[in-house]
């Protein structure tokens, strides 16, 4: 009778010896998969950063770079805070609904202290850094350019505040890092509290 | 198809014989080279499978010379390349037969797979044999792209950032992804590092191993030809096609000719314009890589541009733009569905009828006008022409179910067209 092959039983035991097979590698895979994570001093190196705003003149615009990507402060003057109260029809996200900001900056000016502008520099639609083109009627942008960023990978273009025009390829407004103000002439990227 | 006589008894004497008794050498060479019987009317449109492989070896011999000097950080890239480039003895040789190689490669395989489109080398029974050449095409490109970061120019980062990007825009899991693609922030010294590790060992092996699996596909179902005629149909008393020559020496002859030809065109690229005025290695990217400045206008290389102008031409809508990576991705993803696309009842165009000559034409003008645009500023003509010529791509695919079948043909002959005085 020793001739006599259990099909069932050998079936069973491939079928058991696989899936003990699989679950091992699952197991194998997860360091493996784990290890693309950032590491423990990429993540201590994206902590947040000062900005001294002290000599910042109105018009005038800062780069600094956090977590390796370029964050703009621009100090508007009245006559561009102005601007962004004009034609709000050819805005995409006029009112930042969809957008990516702290709630603080949640309003027209998308800043907590309207005068200063704190934006991250990365265009929406594939990350690209947007350039600021704030003289109005620049043509190198449009005849009727009321003032703002200009995208030159893709065409992209944002007003005074970050905020995407109609019928460009990035689909929300630039997005606001979190901030806050250590003093009156400090700001703090990457962090919402003064205790940064 | 592999020989199946296996009444012929290896050499048994020499080395060879040595050799033969304890590795499948003897039949090896028989099954591939001396009894692998190929279509004898095989023209111009043939060299470029075996170009291929000249390109690959190519990449893999200078690849392995350039690592012994490049050095992978952020810190030391951009200066390790411009220190091959002017104090590593024939570094620039080296560098140049490299970058003007991975150019040559996308040369090759386009010219390679519209002969399959021409010739209808992708249906029954080659349709696994095309559907591994579509995966060598995106091992390519993976292999391309993560090169293409290493010199780290400004042009390096900024398309690495795009096109890493391009996964952000996947609903719910995008930002996590893309995180877990850099290891970082942004593109750092970290993802230069793993593109390096991906790009000099895993991919290289994951395209070796295509082409031999490429190849072992082809010779078990046996090459197509321009007149789509299975030469199999008809053998002789031995077994061997009507219309087969063997492979060495009749090929391996012709194709050491093409590979003269070839290297010609190559060496004058590589010696007096290896940057083709921007097209091969763009100007930004002399320029290290800059994460502060974005260059004026980011375009990837050319090879890259058809697709890369798809992107361009959709625009955002319902306050996302991932519809533009959906239309890119499906240019790529409809070429895997050719064998069951095409409907026509013959497989080479010489026997299709008008409306499907005209639609390859259609197809292939799309694909090099998207290439312009994809290369051009998105202003002016380009981008309505991109949005145009998008569509016309498309209908190139979609359609062809129609039309393949209504279309007329001729009626194809039993024996391959041989235009050559037979004596």
């Amino acid at each position: 009778m020793s001739d006599d092959v259990d099909l069932g039983r050998r079936q069973l035991l491939q079928k058991a010896t696989a899936l003990t097979g699989a679950v091992g590698a699952v197991f194998v895979a997860t360091p493996f998969i784990s290890s693309w994570e950032p590491s423990a001093r990429a993540k201590a190196m994206g902590a947040p950063v000062e900005i001294d705003i002290a000599k910042l003149e109105p018009g005038a615009m800062l780069k600094v770079e956090w977590r390796g990507k370029p964050v703009w402060v621009v100090r508007r003057t009245p006559e561009m805070l102005a601007s962004l109260k004009a034609d709000t029809s050819l805005l995409a996200d006029p009112d930042s609904n969809a957008s990516v900001q702290p709630e603080y900056a949640k309003n027209t000016a998308r800043a907590s202290k309207e005068e200063y502008l704190v934006l991250l520099g990365v265009c929406t639609h594939l990350g690209c850094s947007p350039s600021a083109k704030f003289t109005p009627g620049d043509v190198t942008v449009q005849a009727d350019w009321p003032g703002g960023f200009y995208c030159p990978c893709h065409g992209s273009k944002f007003d005074l505040a970050g905020r995407v025009f109609k019928g460009v390829p990035a689909p929300l407004n630039l997005a606001v890092p979190p901030y806050s103000f250590a003093s009156a002439t400090k700001i703090v990227v990457g962090a919402d509290t003064k205790a940064a | 198809m592999a020989n199946t006589d296996k009444t012929q008894a290896p050499p048994s004497g020499g080395l060879y014989g040595w050799i033969c008794a304890r590795f499948p050498l003897d039949s090896l060479v028989r099954d591939h080279l001396s009894e692998y019987y190929a279509p004898k009317n095989f023209n111009v449109w043939y060299y470029f499978g075996a170009l291929a492989i000249v390109v690959l070896m190519i990449q893999l011999l200078t690849g392995i010379f350039l690592t012994m000097n490049y050095k992978p950080s952020a810190q030391e890239a951009f200066s390790s390349v411009e220190y091959i480039m002017r104090d590593v003895q024939w570094g620039w040789l080296i560098r140049y037969m490299h970058s003007t190689g991975a150019s040559a490669f996308f040369i090759v395989v386009y010219l390679h797979m519209f002969r399959a489109l021409m010739y209808g080398s992708y249906r029954a029974p080659r349709e696994l044999l095309w559907i591994l050449g579509m995966v060598i095409y995106l091992a390519l490109m993976a292999e391309a792209f993560m090169g293409y970061l290493l010199p780290w120019g400004n042009m390096s980062f900024w398309g690495a950032q795009v096109i890493v990007n391009l996964f952000s825009t996947i609903p719910v899991v995008g930002d996590s992804l893309v995180e877990w693609i850099r290891g970082d922030y942004y593109i750092s010294d970290i993802t230069l590092n793993r593109f390096f590790a991906l790009h000099v060992i895993a991919l290289p092996l994951i395209l070796v191993f295509l082409v031999v699996a490429h190849i072992l596909a082809l010779h078990e179902v046996g090459s197509n030809n321009p007149d789509g005629i299975e030469i199999k149909k008809l053998k002789n008393e031995k077994g061997i096609p009507l219309d087969g020559i063997a492979f060495h020496p009749y090929y391996t002859v012709k194709d050491t000719f093409g590979l003269g030809v070839f290297l010609i065109v190559f060496c004058g690229i590589v010696f007096f314009a290896p940057t083709v005025g921007g097209l091969f290695l763009e100007a930004p990217n002399f320029d290290p890589a800059n994460p502060m400045q974005t260059p004026p206008h980011i375009a990837p290389v050319w090879y890259f541009t058809p697709f890369y102008a798809m992107l361009r031409a959709v625009p955002s809508f319902a306050g996302t733009q991932v519809w533009g990576v959906i239309v890119m991705f499906s240019a790529i993803a409809l070429l895997f569905f050719l064998p069951w696309l095409d409907k026509s009842p013959v497989k080479s165009i010489r026997y299709k009828g008008p409306i499907t000559k005209f639609m390859l034409g259609v197809f292939a003008v799309s694909f090099v006008v998207l290439a312009v645009c994809g290369m051009k500023p998105p202003q002016g003509i380009y981008p309505l022409l991109a949005r145009i010529f998008t569509v016309t791509y498309f209908l190139f695919f979609l359609l062809m179910p129609w039309y393949s079948r209504i279309d007329s043909t001729k009626t194809v002959p039993s024996r391959v067209t041989y235009n050559v005085d037979e004596h």
